[in-house]
């Protein structure tokens, strides 16, 4: 089933994404990968450990400048693009592996964070982490770096300008292809693709 | 003896590194077209048709096919007969390398030191293997290696008695664990034989051969045939959700090895397997 579906997600459209749905993204997302998650991993932990008392949310984490963007209900691109030529928004612009994340992750959906795009397998913890928060995990098509360039109308490095391309950029999308891999119930379509497709070509 | 001035080799080897990034190789193109009519997977095959209009977008476009751009690896093949002038022949390929990523708009994806991880901001330093080879010229291939891929390689230290089913074994093993990760339809490059390093080095030199090519020794080609089919019976698919074009090619590369071992090294790559040469 293909769909058209808006970004930030509203709860009601999350609610009906299930593993395996082709779906075309438009609006506001996120770039982030390796080096923006840690740096913003270790924002928060240390920014808890100076206050326990405190209950940071989302919101909160971006209120106080420990976070460059409320992740709310946001949606992060694990993507760092090669360097826009004069005249283009972005460069190639395709997803990289996203269990490299895995560490970080539970922790920004426990603060909010609705939807990652990325490719490539989950561990349990995020896997779990995704059912409890409610949200969703979706795959974009790896080495499809060019194709997906296209889909990117708008793109500004926000924040971590050091980190080059691992920099968190905001960015304007429309009909960005991605597959819903792992649904707010924690369909895993990386384990039901392949057993479906051996039981109906053996 | 032939003279050779650095800054020929500085100009091919910054030409070599944009090309390899925009243009993939006839022998990838061609499998990856081919596959995309075989496959009989819907949303495998819908995979493997993004993949074709993308690598035409990167074509037109000069976009490059993945943004990750890789690490510059290279075979070099020094004729002994040649004398090179100018400056040091690793300096010039690493100038190469710097002038091809930052002209080129390629992504800088090194960084200095594993721990400290600050990028060296050109993509520089390259990954260089060489071999003194006869004659009196300087043939360079490059492999721009991305790490998705990378990152799933593996190195087995095999015994004599595992024989060739602990190959299949391995090798299907290594495929089964990067699944996804590795960005399906791979080409899987093995190396067998040699000794820890060597073996490695042998299977990313593999990646290089063109896909659809054979080993020249008969029961090597054999096998490679044999893994290929075992790989695309996995089902993994293109991008790992169910399909028959899990591999579009198993390269192996032997050496001579020690009496008591079989080295065994798979190095993975996606389809997006760039490798360019030029002679100089």
């Amino acid at each position: 089933m293909e769909r058209h579906i808006a970004v930030p997600f509203s709860e009601e459209e999350l609610k009906e994404l299930h593993a395996g749905d082709y779906i075309y993204l438009t609006g506001t997302i996120y770039s982030a990968r390796d080096a923006a998650h840690k740096r913003m991993y270790d924002a928060i932990c240390v920014e808890q450990e100076k206050h326990p008392e405190v209950e940071y949310s989302g919101a909160k984490l971006y209120e106080d400048q420990i976070l460059p963007l409320d992740i709310t209900g946001n949606t992060i691109y694990y993507l760092g693009p090669t360097p826009a030529k004069p005249g283009q928004v972005i460069g190639s612009a395709g997803p990289t592996t996203s269990s490299r994340m895995d560490k970080y992750t539970p922790l920004l959906l426990s603060k909010g964070l609705k939807g990652m795009i990325g490719k490539g397998k989950r561990s349990q913890a995020v896997i779990d982490a995704i059912v409890k928060e409610k949200a969703v995990y979706m795959a974009a098509v790896g080495g499809a770096g060019a194709l997906l360039s296209k889909c990117i109308k708008e793109s500004e490095v926000i924040a971590y300008d050091d980190l080059g391309t691992e920099a968190i950029r905001k960015m304007r999308v429309e009909n960005l292809p991605v597959i819903v891999v792992i649904d707010s119930e924690g369909h895993n379509l990386y384990e039901t693709a392949v057993a479906d497709y051996l039981k109906e070509h053996n | 003896m032939r003279t050779l001035h650095t800054d020929k080799i500085i100009e091919a080897v910054k030409e070599m590194c944009i090309s390899a990034n925009l243009y993939l190789a006839d022998d990838m193109d061609g499998k990856i077209r081919q596959a995309a009519k075989e496959e009989d997977s819907t949303l495998g095959k819908q995979i493997l048709n993004q993949l074709i209009e993308n690598m035409e977008i990167a074509g037109e476009d000069k976009i490059p096919i993945c943004q990750d751009t890789g690490m510059a690896v290279f075979f070099v093949n020094v004729g002994q007969d040649l004398h090179i002038e100018g400056m040091n022949l690793t300096d010039a390929i690493n100038e190469g390398v710097r002038r091809g990523y930052t002209e080129g708009y390629l992504r800088k994806s090194v960084v200095r030191d594993p721990l400290l991880r600050e990028n060296t901001g050109d993509n520089t330093p390259a990954i260089i293997h060489y071999d003194i080879v006869p004659g009196d010229q300087l043939e360079i291939t490059i492999a721009p290696k991305g790490f998705g891929s990378e990152n799933m390689s593996k190195v087995y230290m095999l015994k004599p008695a595992d024989g060739e089913e602990g190959i299949r074994q391995s090798v299907l093993a290594a495929v089964k664990d990067a699944g996804p990760n590795a960005c399906p339809p791979m080409v899987v490059g093995v190396g067998l034989g040699g000794d820890f390093e060597l073996a490695a080095k042998l299977a990313k030199k593999a990646l290089t051969r063109p896909a659809g090519s054979h080993s020249e020794k008969a029961h090597i080609a054999k096998l490679e045939e044999e893994i290929l089919e075992l790989v695309n019976k996995t089902g993994i698919g293109p991008g790992g959700l169910g399909g028959k074009t899990t591999a579009l090619a198993v390269n192996i590369e032997t050496y001579a090895t020690h009496i008591a071992g079989m080295p065994l090294a798979v190095n993975m790559c996606c389809h997006v397997n760039r490798h360019k040469t030029v002679v100089l």
